[in-house]
């Protein structure tokens, strides 16, 4: 019962994450101007990271979190410093 | 289905609500970052994914893992504590980055002269910087409210 429950919800939540992933490299790929690629790429790198940690749910191993992790904090840094790079022409000044 | 086949339905149920709820939030995010039609309107659509769609992921992962059960072969069991890294972490940087997207965007714009965007704001207590606008000695653009901003 909760297998077939579980079974459901997590091929669900991956197959929506994975289309919000192909959503955002759409607008990653096509859009119009910098700043909305640097949106994609913002969305694409927290839409992995979830299905990163649904991945590590099905499968039960603590690494993936930790790979989630990791992926959070480079979203970060690649977004601030493309924004600093839209703004001034150089990401260090 | 290694170890999910021994979670009693209690747990699995909302584990499954959560999962379902935060999945669908962060599609429609995504569906609105690749739908709207103005940057600053789609600026506003992946926060609905950092924001209730990782929660509900995260607190699915959370419910399930602190589920404590000492069969053999459950492996899922530890520490709640990525959980809370990526929420906290996840919740303070989302509106610092979409923050600063939004203010190089602006400044772009600006810079461009794109009709319908506000003018810069003197302040006392900031040097005046010339826009590429004002720097041809032109007044700042008339804002109007009634229009959609910048089709691009």
């Amino acid at each position: 019962m909760s297998a077939v429950i579980m079974s459901f919800a997590l091929t669900y939540a991956q197959i929506a994450l994975a289309l919000a992933a192909c959503l955002a490299g759409y607008r990653l790929l096509y859009g119009p101007r910098a700043q909305d690629r640097v949106l994609g790429l913002d969305t694409f790198y927290a839409t992995a990271m979830l299905l990163f940690v649904v991945t590590g749910i099905r499968v039960g191993s603590p690494f993936f979190f930790e790979a989630a992790m990791v992926i959070g904090v480079l979203a970060f840094v690649a977004t601030v410093s493309l924004a600093k790079f839209l703004i001034r022409g150089e990401v260090i000044e | 289905m290694s170890y999910l086949d021994t979670l009693p339905p209690w747990i699995a149920i909302p584990v499954a609500f959560f999962l379902i709820l935060g999945s669908t939030l962060t599609l429609l995010g995504a569906f609105g970052l690749a739908r709207l039609r103005d940057f600053y309107d789609r600026l506003h659509a992946p926060t609905l994914g950092t924001s209730w769609g990782a929660a509900g992921i995260l607190l699915a992962s959370m419910i399930l893992m602190s589920w404590n059960e000492s069969e053999p072969g459950w492996s899922g069991l530890r520490p709640v504590l990525h959980e809370l890294v990526i929420g906290i972490f996840l919740m303070i940087t989302t509106p610092v980055t979409l923050m600063l997207l939004g203010r190089a965007a602006l400044h772009r714009d600006r810079i461009e002269g794109t009709p319908g965007i506000p003018g810069a704001v003197e302040r006392a207590d900031v040097p005046h910087r010339p826009t590429g606008e004002e720097a041809d000695g032109e007044a700042a653009p008339e804002i109007d409210i009634s229009d959609a901003p910048g089709e691009n």
